[in-house]
């Protein structure tokens, strides 16, 4: 008798837990569902070309945009990729051609993870002591470099990963027909492997896209037109928040549609990274 | 639960003796029997029936039917990818568990389907035990622990009965006097072959009955590999053992009955002897002279 | 003209390896020039991360030095916030951080794990691509979108329906009605949403690296789905997961924009959860651009100090473990 009762005990637990599983999987659906229908729902009222070719007006006043936001962020994405890109992807082919063994490549590597923990606004102090400091000003050179001190550990890593994936065959067959080390790297395997990098450099620039805080005191923000990189800039994350928070109806409902715009654009670098990476990794066979 | 008695037969053992060639050599030494087998008729201990398994659309196994006997040792044997491990996977439900998986047939353990609906497929496993080819004790626990995961989750608690249990199946898997003396140590620190029969009492520690064991020795050397074989002719006596194996002589030296598998269908299935020495089937005897696989 | 020789391309690409750690140095005999000029420069590159680091903790460090000079360690033990009487205490933050951090801890671990077995080990196989989809999407969204939802949605929700609910179980000192939704459980509750894809992820990881064959077994001995789980996959990946668990840690720690949008950004201390807070990096992002005064910023850049102190060390135990869980399983 004890022994039925303790089988039927058991059963239950675990339909129990695999539906608790089960559940906890609805339950982060929820919210991810309110906040796309809310941002889809609310950011559509003003989704309109005004949105995307004016320039923000004074409150009350209508045809405001976010067109020099827009730029702005497109411009500090552009800086960030030249400061954080050729560090990054030659750091991670280094990591992957020398770094099997020996404490530098190893340490190197151990200090890349740990710095792609640092939370962003400390980043941004970092960019706000060697940028604005010495230059006095805020400007999109210094917040750029607060984004592309971001990406550096994150398409370290991914290159390293991608082109260890390479195999060793490949570039044994190359040095076999005589060519040194540094021309097949260069030539044979990081194009064999550059979908992959492109991938990882399409999500490290996902990512950045979206960050608000280190540029909150060093792009600043601003109201016009983007002229020079050494001024204070607007860029959509920072817009967003700053209408967000202020206590104008008018504002934050553009500011719902700047987070839809910011979303679309970040969730379609996303998709986009990942399926070329998918169709790319042929090449890599 | 656990049954200790030793029940007598009336079969006088088999005295195989395998002349020991070096490595590649394609003879196959034949084992020379000096007692028939048991004139008590055999009852039947699992009936395969029109089993067909797929993985995915992929299809595994083709209409296979056998008779499992009690007390006995049948071996499976057959090229890679020929269906053998799929088809004892079969026999204890372990099939199943794969995601795409799909079963037609019936299999029958003691004139019961396994496969009725009112049945939890633990209880099936609890009877048809499994050995891997990998012997795989959990890490994180003690020899001790391992012997008795099965127990535990049959929710024995009695100290008492849980040495005795352990106690009892490590001497049944021939293991009982190398690690006495250090239970508490963990189960992933003996040696290979050593884990192996450790895996082979946790399984005996249920009430088993059939015991299923695929290729239980590929992973460990000729030592262990030989006394596991010993142990399989212990617990003959006492227990129903399918073992799949790629080794043929493997097969000839521990097994009564063999079943020959090739592309998902069972060409052959009779005594041991009959397939090593005169099987009815060319396929049988090209694999068995080497011609292929 | 570059003539390798046999050995090189088997041993690490012709470069063989010195024991020094400097990477310009060793022998090079058998090298060409193009090689060493290849391997100098990635070098370099990848030198520059350390350089990175060490900028980091040094920009911050000087950039803290008035504020250090000023406070010394009552910066450390000081509830009060007085940019006028240029008195700058920490504990209010540091508070805020790490009450929000882990009630978002509380919520997220048991869903996030749960969804990991989901994935892992219990869904049939045609829903783990769209769960591992919206895994994705949550973990891609900017913070600054969570927080203007947070602001606008989550935070009346709250308000409305779940402080009441709390209230009633629990009540006071946790739990005492307030009258906005901007607080210390909300910024919790949205931080538990973003750092539920970092757990998920790392423990899939250390989920996925037990070898099948242990599942196997268990099944094998008549184990149900969930006591299959238990035995082989939970028992040996415990220091895997906490682990995971402390990264997500990490991430709620240095969590901004989200947090500040919804927290009410009041410094103090108090054990009601309902009640308006500020944690480290909000007061950073609200007054670093409002800051007059050296001492001033100096102490908003010693928080900043604090902050990555504590996500560092915090971040380099959880490192360690998981890749200790990981590999531990190429032994057995």
């Amino acid at each position: 008798m004890f022994v039925i009762n303790y089988q039927t005990q058991r059963s239950f637990t675990n339909k129990l837990m695999v539906f608790l599983c089960g559940l906890a999987a609805v339950i982060a659906f929820v919210p991810l569902v309110s906040l796309l229908v809310y941002v889809v729902s609310q950011g559509y009222q003003q989704f309109k070309p005004a949105f995307f070719f004016n320039l923000p007006q004074a409150v009350g006043v209508p045809g405001g945009g976010m067109a020099n936001a827009i730029l702005g962020t497109l411009t500090l994405i552009l800086i960030a990729s030249v400061v954080g890109l050729p560090i990054g992807i030659f750091a991670g082919v280094y990591l992957a051609e020398f770094g099997k063994k020996g404490k530098f490549a190893w340490l190197v590597r151990f200090v890349a993870d740990v710095l792609s923990g640092v939370p962003s606004i400390v980043t941004g102090i970092v960019a706000y002591t060697v940028i604005v400091k010495p230059m006095g000003n805020f400007s999109a050179l210094a917040g750029g470099c607060a984004l592309g001190f971001m990406m550096i550990p994150i398409v370290t890593r991914t290159t390293e990963e991608l082109v260890k994936l390479i195999p060793h065959s490949l570039r044994e067959a190359s040095w076999a027909l005589g060519i040194p080390q540094w021309k097949t790297v260069l030539s044979i395997v990081i194009r064999t492997a550059k979908n992959g990098i492109l991938t990882g450099v399409l999500l490290s620039i996902a990512r950045v896209a979206g960050e608000t805080a280190p540029l909150l005191f060093t792009s600043f923000n601003n109201q016009f037109w983007p002229r020079t990189i050494n001024e204070p800039t607007a860029s959509l994350t920072v817009q967003v928040y700053t209408y967000a928070i202020s206590p104008f109806d008018d504002w934050r409902q553009q500011a719902w549609t700047g987070a839809l715009v910011l979303l679309l654009i970040v969730l379609a670098v996303n998709v986009f990274a990942k399926m070329f990476f998918k169709t790319g990794r042929g090449v890599l066979r | 639960m656990i049954d200790e008695a030793i029940q007598k037969e009336k079969v006088e053992k088999v005295k195989m003796e395998t002349t020991k060639t070096s490595g590649e050599s394609m003879k196959l030494v034949i084992p020379r029997a000096e007692a028939e087998m048991s004139n008590v008729a055999q009852k039947t201990k699992m009936k395969i029936e029109g089993v067909c398994a797929w993985f995915g659309d992929k299809q595994a196994l083709f209409d296979v039917n056998m008779n499992v006997h009690e007390k006995e040792v049948t071996a499976i044997i057959g090229p890679s990818g020929c269906g053998k491990s799929t088809l004892i996977r079969c026999f204890n439900r372990m099939h199943e568990t794969v995601p795409t998986a799909r079963f037609a047939g019936d299999i029958m353990l003691e004139d019961k389907s396994i496969f009725d609906p009112r049945i939890d497929p633990v209880v099936v496993r609890r009877r048809i035990g499994m050995v891997f080819q990998k012997p795989t004790p959990f890490p994180t626990l003690s020899i001790y622990e391992n012997v008795i995961v099965g127990l535990k989750l049959n929710g024995v608690r009695d100290k008492k009965v849980l040495d005795q249990a352990v106690e009892s199946s490590l001497r049944k898997a021939a293991l009982w006097e190398e690690v006495k003396d250090s239970l508490y140590k963990p189960g992933a620190a003996l040696s290979g072959g050593q884990q192996q029969r450790l895996c082979i009492a946790r399984a005996l520690a249920v009430e088993l009955e059939v015991l299923l064991m695929d290729e239980p020795c590929s992973a460990l050397d000729p030592i262990s590999t030989s006394k596991v074989e010993e142990l399989i002719h212990e617990l003959r006596q006492n227990y129903t053992i399918v073992i799949v194996t790629h080794n043929m002589q493997q097969a000839a030296r521990v097994s009564q009955k063999t079943a020959f598998m090739l592309s998902g269908k069972l060409i052959e299935y009779d005594a041991t002897e009959k397939v090593f020495t005169n099987p009815s089937n060319k396929l049988t005897e090209d694999y068995i002279t080497g011609r292929f696989g | 003209m570059n003539v390798l020789n046999e050995q090189d391309s088997v041993v690490n690409g012709g470069a063989v390896k010195p024991a020094l750690p400097f990477f310009l140095f060793g022998k090079f005999k058998e090298v060409g020039f193009g090689d060493k000029l290849f391997r100098g420069i990635t070098g370099f590159f990848a030198f520059l991360i350390l350089v990175l680091a060490l900028l980091t903790f040094l920009a911050l460090w000087v950039n803290s030095g008035p504020c250090l000079k000023a406070m010394g360690w009552k910066f450390l033990i000081s509830s009060e916030w007085d940019p006028i009487k240029e008195h700058f205490g920490a504990v209010p933050f540091v508070y805020g951080t790490l009450v929000s951090s882990f009630l978002a801890l509380l919520i997220a671990t048991p869903l996030g794990l749960g969804i990991s077995l989901f994935l892992t080990e219990l869904a049939p196989l045609n829903l783990r691509t769209p769960v591992a989809f919206i895994v994705d999407i949550l973990a891609a969204i900017p913070s600054v979108v969570y927080g203007l939802w947070g602001m606008f949605v989550l935070a009346p929700i709250m308000q409305a329906y779940v402080n009441p609910v709390m209230v009633k179980l629990i009540g006071g000192p946790f739990f005492v009605t307030t009258s906005i939704g901007l607080s210390f459980f909300t910024a919790g509750v949205i931080l538990s949403i973003m750092i539920l894809p970092t757990i998920i992820v790392i423990s899939r990881e250390v989920f996925e690296a037990v070898p099948n064959v242990y599942r196997e077994s268990a099944k094998a001995l008549g184990a149900t789905d969930w006591e299959t789980i238990q035995l082989s996959v939970l028992k040996p990946s415990k220091p895997g997961v906490v682990g995971a668990i402390m990264l997500g840690l990490g991430r709620a720690l240095g969590e901004t924009m989200a947090v500040t949008m919804v927290i009410g950004n009041m410094a103090q201390v108090t054990p009601n959860l309902l009640a308006p807070g500020h944690s480290m990096a909000s007061v950073i992002a609200n007054e670093f651009t409002e800051a007059t005064g050296d001492v001033y910023l100096a102490a908003l850049s010693e928080i900043g100090l604090l902050l990555m102190v504590i996500t560092l060390v915090l971040n380099i135990a959880a490192h360690l473990l998981v890749w200790f869980t990981t590999r531990n399983y190429g032994r057995a």
